[in-house]
């Protein structure tokens, strides 16, 4: 499958990268959907040896695949929030040297991301890949609630019900875009929604 | 000269005004007749006697009603003051900061007694007298940073150095241009400033955070920057924005010139000793066009840079549907005539409006 290219943008936007095998007495893949052909790209059998797979499906096909990889440790979670505990448990847990690979939507990245820099590792020693939906994480800055995989611009927010213009600004922090009321100076005056990078 | 504090609002009824004193006193923002971004940094060591540069941190008759203005905002919105953890004695630095500056530039208003490590410190505007000791921070009803930027105007950003960069790690931001702390606490100096048009391109934020990892103790900085408010209102926070935006739109050939603002920063940055960190104080200052324009040189030149700036500054900072009415406002103040150069209004050499 093919990789999206994002356009650029601005510099608080998050640029993804590609997994590469590396060195490493322990390895950690942290993935969802698509996520998953970035694991079967760069696996070894070596490096399955050692290796622990976290794996949120989110619909699609690839645990079986992933399962046959033969890694060390395999869990397939039914959402992020389900498998956070184990993240920390296991980043906790990990030895110096531990290698980080998350791959899949940016919402997945950006929050495993999140814990791995609060784990203390070193945020360009983290790798990432980008695979799958577009759809972004993305925080109302109104009502601060969070919507999960918000695909068009502008949506309407989950939780408050404000129009929200989705920005490119994001916070690695919150692991998300911002959202601002589109319409507070001209209310109803809404455009037709649109998918993000169309 | 004792301050008269004013009984004022920034909302709801909007009763802020500005003196005489405080209109002869605005910094307005431009030294010459049109604007474009610049580092334009200057050190912090004073000024004019009885300009808003003159001390380290200006207090003016503003102040009790901005820290009441401050204190509501925090009842509804705590998450406009945080600090990483790692920031607390960056905090204490401040205070010091502040405590010791004040104390000494107003010493009429501002008290300020150590013992060692036990403090007692007087504000009277405020009616505080608190007995603490420095570096405990039990004995403080807030955090070190929280505790004295309720009793300073202006918001404050402490940055942390690391990796030759600043990061926006610990903040008290009430009174801000439309950016949100909560969402960018921990974020560096380019990421921050990421929504910023054109001056990323222009290298305004290398050569500026080059400036600013040098800054030394003792050695102060400022700058200043501006932007337009409709109505005296403090909070224009994103948070808010889907509340105040709409006020945009009450603005009327009629009423332009009072609820029409300048709404200027004055930016200043002091290293701090114990942490290294570097704080940011963003002091804003509101006047209304038609005060502006009893002063000559500031309504010619006014209207010269509002109507020469490139649109993209005008959307960034919010005004460019409201600017043709901001025109012909400023029009009927501009004669033609040259101005001199630098920010002051020389009230007594500049010429009158020509009518």
């Amino acid at each position: 499958m093919s990789k999206f290219e994002f356009p650029p943008s601005i510099k608080s936007r998050p640029v993804w990268g590609t997994l590469e095998a590396r060195q490493g007495p322990a390895h950690l893949f942290i993935s969802d959907a698509e996520g998953a052909e970035a694991i079967l790209d760069v696996a070894t059998p070596e490096i399955m040896k050692t290796a622990h797979i976290i794996y949120i499906p989110k619909g699609a096909d690839f645990a079986d695949q992933l399962r046959a990889l033969n890694p060390a440790q395999f869990y397939e979670g039914p959402s992020y929030a389900a498998s956070v505990q184990r993240i920390r448990k296991t980043l906790e847990d990990a030895k110096m040297g531990l290698q980080v690979y998350l791959s899949g939507t940016e919402g997945l990245m950006g929050q495993a991301q999140n814990e791995a820099m609060q784990a203390g590792i070193e945020f360009n020693a983290i790798q990432t890949e980008h695979r799958g939906s577009t759809a972004r994480r993305m925080q109302c800055v109104h009502c601060k609630g969070i919507t999960e995989d918000v695909e068009t611009d502008p949506f309407v927010c989950s939780h408050c019900g404000l129009n929200l213009f989705v920005r490119d600004h994001y916070s690695r922090r919150l692991a998300a875009y911002q959202g601002v009321c589109i319409d507070a100076e001209d209310p109803g005056n809404v455009p037709e929604p649109k998918g993000i990078y169309e | 000269m004792t301050i008269q504090f004013n009984d004022e609002t920034f909302r709801d009824d909007y009763s802020f005004r500005n003196s005489d004193w405080a209109i002869k006193r605005f910094p307005f923002p431009f030294h010459e007749d049109s604007y474009m971004y610049s580092v334009n940094m200057e050190q912090h060591r004073g000024g004019p006697e009885g300009s808003v540069y003159e001390k380290r941190f200006d207090v003016d008759e503003h102040y009790v009603a901005e820290m009441k203005d401050r204190a509501m905002v925090l009842a509804d919105d705590p998450l406009r003051c945080q600090s990483l953890p790692h920031m607390t004695l960056a905090g204490w630095d401040l205070l010091e900061l502040i405590m010791v500056s004040k104390s000494e530039d107003y010493p009429d208003l501002f008290e300020l007694h150590r013992d060692g490590n036990n403090w007692r410190w007087v504000n009277k505007p405020m009616g505080i007298d608190d007995t603490f000791t420095f570096l405990d921070e039990t004995t403080l009803p807030y955090g070190p940073m929280e505790y004295i930027t309720r009793q300073t105007q202006g918001d404050f950003c402490v940055l942390d150095q690391r990796d030759d960069n600043l990061w926006m790690d610990a903040g008290m931001v009430t009174t801000q241009a439309d950016w949100s702390l909560d969402f960018d606490i921990g974020m560096n100096f380019f990421e921050w400033h990421a929504p910023v048009p054109l001056a990323h391109e222009m290298g305004i934020f290398q050569r500026a955070l080059k400036f600013l990892l040098n800054i030394q103790q003792g050695a102060p900085a400022r700058r200043m920057n501006w932007t337009m408010t409709v109505n005296p209102l403090l909070d224009t926070s994103p948070e808010n924005y889907h509340k105040w935006g709409i006020q945009k739109t009450t603005v009327t050939p009629e009423n332009i010139g009072a609820k029409q603002h300048l709404r200027v920063e004055l930016q200043t940055f002091f290293r701090l000793p114990r942490s290294n960190a570097l704080v940011f104080p963003i002091r804003c200052y509101l006047c209304s066009f038609q005060d502006m324009m009893t002063m000559p040189k500031w309504g010619r030149r006014l209207h010269r840079v509002i109507r020469d700036l490139p649109d993209e500054l005008a959307a960034y900072k919010g005004f460019i549907d409201n600017r043709p009415m901001m025109l012909d406002y400023l029009s009927q103040f501009d004669d033609g005539q040259p101005t001199s150069p630098g920010v002051f209004p020389e009230p007594d050499t500049e010429p009158a409006l020509k009518t």
